[in-house]
């Protein structure tokens, strides 16, 4: 005989109890037959409902919040909460470096984290008086180029999944995995790149890595021509998007617009024209106009930026020169680790730099880049040391975001998912 | 350096000095920036001569500024707008000294849409309190949350136990 437990023992002696609608509260159990006897419900007709969108909604893209009155199924009246992804990112960089702060820009707007590396490194290389050479300037454009393909590609392809319609998002996510696949041969990560220093990048080019990315961009054209064939002319897309979320141009600079959200209301607005920084004067691009400024015209002016984009690479592609990479200036740019090993004064420049880290004059300054958004502006106070005495970084979807509430009142519930997308909010950015 | 929006922002300065007299501080070149410091008496007109005769229809950002660790300073805090004119392609920042006995700054939201959440993250960094505004509430930080996080004298660690959902019906009820 063992000692093991026989299957008899598991086994309930009882038959299991059968419960009965009898036996539950009568207040708290909606499964008794009597449930609803004598109940008040409100005449949804008449009393106005109110809901929660969020925070957790896969549709907000991120964690925020719309809670809405609704009449029917018109939203009567919204109220926006934002702040669930609020890292404290203005607080933390208090006590940075500034080379240390560019992981930090990463997270900012996490679809197209290298446009942020060289938005907040152009802001300091301005107050620091830096030129950075010519073949960082074409990588720069290259880079911020392929991410706002990708940041749009993100944009557009979830957007319409949002409102009911798959196939798109894997036509761009194909070809968008193809340029991640590029960057992360250039940079490691594929989500916070970390690429720029200030006065450079973080290392050259791998070897064969502009044919990569030719290769990669080459089915960039297919993946827009596919999607574009699929919404532009497309019936229950229209119906859906056209008319919904209107703002005027004056509406929406009024409210701090820019970007795309803002020209596709008619306004030609796009700093890589009206101020033109490393060189985007010299390329040839066109800045697409919307003309209505509702829905439709947000995602199809995002798409034909793409196109624009293309071209912007293709031109930068062979013209990237040779030469140095980071700026030859020692209170800035680390030494080389074989002079470090080997040199005394080598070693002292890197121990300088890293203990003390790169220090702008005292100053006040207001940088700002077009980035896939709009313009991102970092407000930099520096008092002559090594941390930055304040840092305030102004992000374009926080205005979008504040319009949501004005977008959305009078519309239908359905159309908030519509509006939302369309805007393409960044929680990381929105809330810093 | 002189760039294309310096003699801009000579006739715009000149301009000013001789409207507001001495309402205007100090004014502030560095960087090819242009820095306006103005006092807090005159702000909402400066605001909207820029906005009404000026033609700076973009308001691009409000922050605040603790000044309690630099060297040189007017008072402790300062509120800084950054504008810019689609029409003139021209860039103008204000820098407004505030005082920490009287918070008091008058709202902009009157005058440019974008000043609403702007006031209101100014408000829960530093608190300010702008007068006028329709609905000055903390916006990034949760509603139980005590203090103004981005003052130097706020600690960089430690936590606060927020629980409770907030209640939006001033949010809801906003006018549009």
């Amino acid at each position: 005989m063992s000692d093991k437990p026989s299957i008899q023992e598991f086994i309930p002696k009882e038959a299991p109890r059968r419960y009965s609608s009898q036996d539950f509260d009568r207040d708290v159990d909606p499964a008794r037959d009597d449930f609803n006897e004598g109940l008040q419900l409100p005449d949804i007709n008449s009393s106005p409902m109110y809901i929660n969108i969020g925070p957790t909604h896969p549709a907000t893209h991120g964690t925020f919040r719309v809670y809405a009155r609704l009449e029917g199924e018109t939203v009567e009246k919204a109220g926006v909460d934002v702040g669930y992804l609020h890292r404290g990112f203005e607080k933390i960089v208090e006590i940075k470096q500034y080379n240390q702060i560019i992981p930090y820009t990463d997270r900012l707007n996490y679809c197209s984290g290298l446009t942020n590396n060289v938005a907040f490194c152009k802001a300091v290389e301005r107050m620091m008086g830096l030129e950075i050479t010519p073949r960082t300037v074409a990588i720069r454009v290259i880079i911020m180029e392929i991410q706002r393909i990708m940041d749009h590609m993100i944009c557009c392809g979830t957007t319409i999944v949002d409102i009911g319609a798959l196939t798109n998002f894997w036509y761009f996510y194909n070809a968008r995995d193809k340029l991640n696949d590029v960057l992360e041969a250039l940079t490691g990560a594929r989500l916070t790149y970390t690429y720029t220093r200030v006065g450079g990048l973080a290392w050259d080019l791998p070897a064969g890595w502009r044919d990569n990315v030719k290769a990669a961009i080459k089915e960039v054209p297919a993946a827009i021509a596919d999607v574009r064939g699929l919404v532009a002319k497309n019936r229950i897309f229209q119906d859906r998007t056209r008319g919904v979320g209107v703002i005027s141009g004056e509406d929406a600079i009024n409210f701090g617009w820019t970007g795309p959200c803002l020209r596709a209301s008619g306004v030609d607005l796009d700093l890589r024209k009206v101020r033109p920084y490393y060189g985007y004067d010299q390329l040839e691009f066109d800045v697409p106009i919307g003309a209505n400024g509702d829905a439709y015209d947000r995602l199809l002016v995002r798409i034909a930026e793409m196109e624009e984009s293309l071209k912007i690479i293709h031109q930068m592609i062979d013209r990237v020169p040779d030469g140095p990479i980071n700026v030859d200036d020692k209170t800035v740019t680390l030494p080389e680790k074989h002079d470090v090993h080997r040199s005394m004064e080598a070693l002292i420049n890197h121990f300088k730099l890293v203990i003390g880290g790169v220090q702008p004059p005292p100053g006040r300054i207001y940088d700002a880049t077009e980035t896939p958004n709009g313009e991102l502006g970092f407000y930099i106070i520096s008092d002559g040391s090594g941390h930055p005495y304040r840092i305030k970084v102004r992000p374009p979807c926080f205005y979008t975001m504040n319009t949501l509430k004005f977008l959305v009142e009078g519309g239908m519930v359905a159309d908030i998912v519509a509006i939302l997308g369309g805007l393409n909010v960044i929680a990381g950015e929105l809330d810093r | 350096m002189a760039t294309k929006e310096t003699p801009k922002h000579d006739a715009l300065v000149a301009e000013m000095k001789q409207r507001f007299g001495a309402a205007i501080l100090d004014v502030d070149r560095s960087f090819d920036d242009c820095t306006v410091i103005l006092d807090k008496g005159k702000l909402h007109d400066v605001l909207a001569y820029l906005k009404n005769e000026r033609r700076f229809n973009l308001l691009l950002d409000i922050g605040g500024v603790d000044c309690l660790e630099l060297k040189q300073y007017r008072e402790r805090f300062e509120v800084v707008y950054m504008l810019y004119s689609i029409a003139d392609d021209l860039r103008l920042r204000l820098e407004v000294p505030v005082s920490e006995l009287d918070m008091n700054v008058p709202t902009a939201t009157d005058l440019w849409k974008s000043a609403n959440w702007a006031e209101r993250e100014a408000f829960e960094m530093f608190g300010f309190n702008f007068v006028g505004h329709p609905c000055l509430k903390r916006l990034l930080t949760h509603h139980e949350f005590v203090g103004h996080p981005l003052r130097k004298d706020y600690p960089l660690m430690g936590g606060q136990w927020c629980a409770t959902t907030s209640d939006m019906t001033e949010e809801l009820n906003e006018p549009a």
